[in-house]
């Protein structure tokens, strides 16, 4: 394969960690160790947690480390099999067929992989280059409990069943990750087909050094005042708190405005960068930010 | 004959352990079935059996599959393979006897359960309660008469007895829903033409005969109870509950899942005892897990509770909110005003349920009551078994508002 070359796997816990760092994911021994055991014993990992914890950055992360194509499999309302494993392009079959009509021609095979559309579960089953992909599925808890049920299937045997054409079945299963922000319960059964993980916010040493590898340009300053109102802004009573994600989105944001350190004012102005509910924001308008920043000043100064 | 591989590590101690330990999870209420053993066999044969914190982790991404169970393991794993001498401090500990110089610390919540199910005791084993013998004549077959005048009769001044039937009577209501349209499609006689399906079926008899048809598919959406279970409410809240047990345990009843909450002076959520078949234990149990029934009440607070802990698990997809109080707050009617929209916001309905309507003239002179109003999308009294019918007809129709423009006006 002359575009990608298939990369060594991963030999122990120690190795996820340094060659995930590689691709600037900061993850910690037990993320590491469900991931080296995913990969080690073939089981498809349930990610779950708060939104902008990093989740769906692991499999990005893994795939890249791996050389492997990543596959991802947005999850909503009403997702069904059609935009989830295949679809017969319709449009394409008439067109042949008038075609056919129009030049007197015999019609082509209408049911072939010509006229077949791969979804990602469908594509995930194929052989690609590299070796088995990451099928990601995101957010599968915004699907419903029948499409849960048709995973279920597809990921214990790993094949799609076409009628017309046949079963496609994957040579090696691919690396399955699915994650869940947990806006309602994901059926056991589904669960207990994968290996678990809770993501939690980071600590505030894990979380400085996901900032140092993510928008390495902010000084060492700046990073640990960002990194220290965000931990304080976590213990505060919020409707929805600040993820990783909303950390790295508001160092660049200050990074763009060119500032060097924070002031309540900044952190007036920027502030819908880490808040995304107006109640949050009102409850952190005025004093209450220069509280908490200098709260922030006298542990770190 | 063959044998299946067994997927053992060299050293078989370690296998029974492992085993004891998924047997200790199980009585502490992690399920921990022989799947999820030989898989942390193998699991731990592929980390390699070196570090403790690796050992942990392996053993972490096996056996928890949610997060409330993460607490019960780490303390059952501290209590197993770590630090013998904590186990003999939960051994004194659970004995009831012996209270001397060990008493040093309190333990923290997973840590009894943790302990229980290692020394496979229970530290008080709840006395099942028994039920006084039952000396209430019950007129089994209540009369049509005694029925009717039931169903309008308020709960609160319905004696033992004549509960007792009105909770039979509430276990037959009927909650029915309105399903909401979902994206799916389905194939149906009538509907629009599904060209895709159209296009295949004349390819398999060679001519096209039929159009195909399919229309959306419905789906159920969710109901949430929050019951107001202080003092001037408790009468009607167990009455509710009976209800709300019904609704979650009867098949056809439409709703896709049932959550339930309680709340007075703290936020309870007895969901998964409502799931229990038997409504008595399930009430018992709810009862036992809520510590404040007939308690004060903070509205405010323990909506921020819900908002803050629940209502993103909780009201997703669609979710109907039935919220069950007398709206007499002793807290801050602001703070009230400000989480009640948060819940409106959040949630596709909310339907207010309160008693205080029964009474003729009624007007929303209370602050709580006043701080509630603008945010609730229907209102309605709930005071007695035909109010609760009346319930249904609320659910039924989306532009139903109760009492409501009457109050507002």
């Amino acid at each position: 394969m002359p575009h990608a070359r298939m990369k060594s796997p991963m030999t122990s816990i120690d190795d996820v960690q340094l060659r995930l760092a590689g691709q600037d994911y900061v993850c910690g021994r037990a993320l590491a160790t469900v991931i080296y055991l995913a990969l080690t014993l073939n089981r498809p990992l349930f990610l779950e947690g708060e939104a902008g914890t990093g989740k769906t950055e692991v499999a990005k992360a893994i795939a890249a480390t791996l050389g492997r194509r990543l596959i991802r499999l947005q999850c909503y309302e009403g997702l069904d099999a059609s935009s989830a494993v295949y679809e017969w392009n319709f449009a394409a079959q008439m067109v042949a067929i008038r075609r056919a009509e129009a030049t007197g021609e015999p019609p082509p095979d209408l049911f072939s992989d010509d006229f077949l559309i791969a979804r990602p579960l469908l594509e995930a089953m194929k052989p690609q280059p590299g070796g088995p992909p990451v099928l990601l599925i995101d957010e599968v808890d915004r699907t419903d409990a029948p499409f849960e049920a048709f995973l279920l299937e597809a990921l214990s045997d790993f094949q799609v069943t076409i009628p017309e054409t046949g079963t496609v079945r994957a040579p090696e299963p691919p690396i399955v990750i699915l994650t869940s922000n947990r806006t309602r319960e994901v059926h056991d059964a589904l669960k207990r087909r994968c290996l678990y993980h809770w993501v939690d916010y980071p600590t505030h040493d894990r979380e400085m050094e996901i900032l140092a590898a993510r928008a390495p340009e902010a000084s060492a300053a700046l990073s640990r005042e960002v990194v220290a109102f965000v931990q304080k802004l976590r213990t505060e009573d919020l409707f929805k708190k600040p993820g990783v994600a909303e950390t790295i989105d508001w160092a660049k944001c200050l990074l763009a405005l060119d500032m060097i350190n924070l002031s309540p004012e900044v952190i007036a102005d920027t502030l819908g960068a880490l808040l995304k509910y107006q109640d949050d924001i009102q409850k952190l308008h005025g004093s209450e930010a220069r509280r908490i920043l200098d709260e922030v000043r006298a542990e770190v100064g | 004959m063959e044998h299946a591989p067994l997927d053992l590590p060299e050293d078989p101690r370690l296998a029974g352990n492992i085993a004891h330990f998924a047997a200790a999870l199980r009585r502490a209420g992690v399920p921990a079935g022989p799947d999820r053993l030989i898989l942390a066999t193998r699991a731990v044969q592929a980390a390699g059996f070196t570090d403790r914190t690796d050992f942990y982790h392996t053993l972490h991404a096996v056996f928890v599959r949610r997060p409330e169970h993460r607490a019960t393991f780490a303390q059952l794993f501290r209590l197993y393979w770590r630090d013998p001498r904590y186990l003999e401090h939960m051994m004194a500990m659970l004995t009831p006897t012996v209270r001397g110089v060990q008493q040093d610390r309190t333990p923290k919540p997973a840590e009894k359960r943790a302990a229980e199910a290692l020394l496979n005791q229970p530290a008080h084993l709840p006395e099942p309660q028994a039920d006084p013998p039952e000396t209430l004549d019950l007129d089994a077959a209540a009369t049509a008469s005694t029925r009717e005048r039931l169903r309008t009769l308020d709960f609160e001044q319905m004696s033992t007895a004549e509960m007792a039937v009105a909770k039979r009577m509430l276990a037959t209501l009927r909650l029915p829903v309105k399903p909401l349209t979902s994206r799916r499609i389905q194939t149906a006689p009538q509907g629009r033409i599904d060209r895709r399906a159209t296009l295949r079926a004349a390819l398999r008899r060679g001519d096209l005969t039929t159009l195909k048809r399919a229309k959306p598919t419905t789906r159920w959406p969710n109901l949430v109870a929050l019951c107001d279970i202080s003092g001037s409410m408790s009468s009607y809240s167990r009455a509710l509950l009976h209800f709300l047990h019904a609704v979650a345990n009867r098949e056809g009843q439409g709703w896709a899942e049932v959550h339930g909450f309680t709340f007075g002076t703290r936020l309870t959520n007895i969901t998964r005892h409502l799931r229990t078949r038997d409504v008595d234990a399930a009430l018992a149990a709810a009862g036992a897990e809520t510590q404040d029934w007939e308690g004060g009440t903070r509205i405010g607070d323990t909506l921020h509770v819900f908002n803050r802990d629940w209502s993103r698990r909780v009201l997703g997809q669609g979710a109907v909110v039935l919220l069950v109080t007398d709206g007499l707050d002793r807290g801050d009617a602001d703070r009230l005003a400000f989480e009640a929209r948060r819940l409106h916001l959040s949630a596709r309905r909310v339907i207010w349920l309160n008693p205080l309507l029964r009474f003729d003239g009624f007007a929303p002179k209370a602050a709580g009551i006043r701080a509630l109003l603008p945010h609730v999308d229907s209102l309605r009294a709930g005071h007695s078994i035909a109010a609760l019918e009346g319930l249904a007809e609320a659910l039924s129709r989306p532009d139903d508002t109760g009492d409501l423009t009457r109050l507002r006006r």
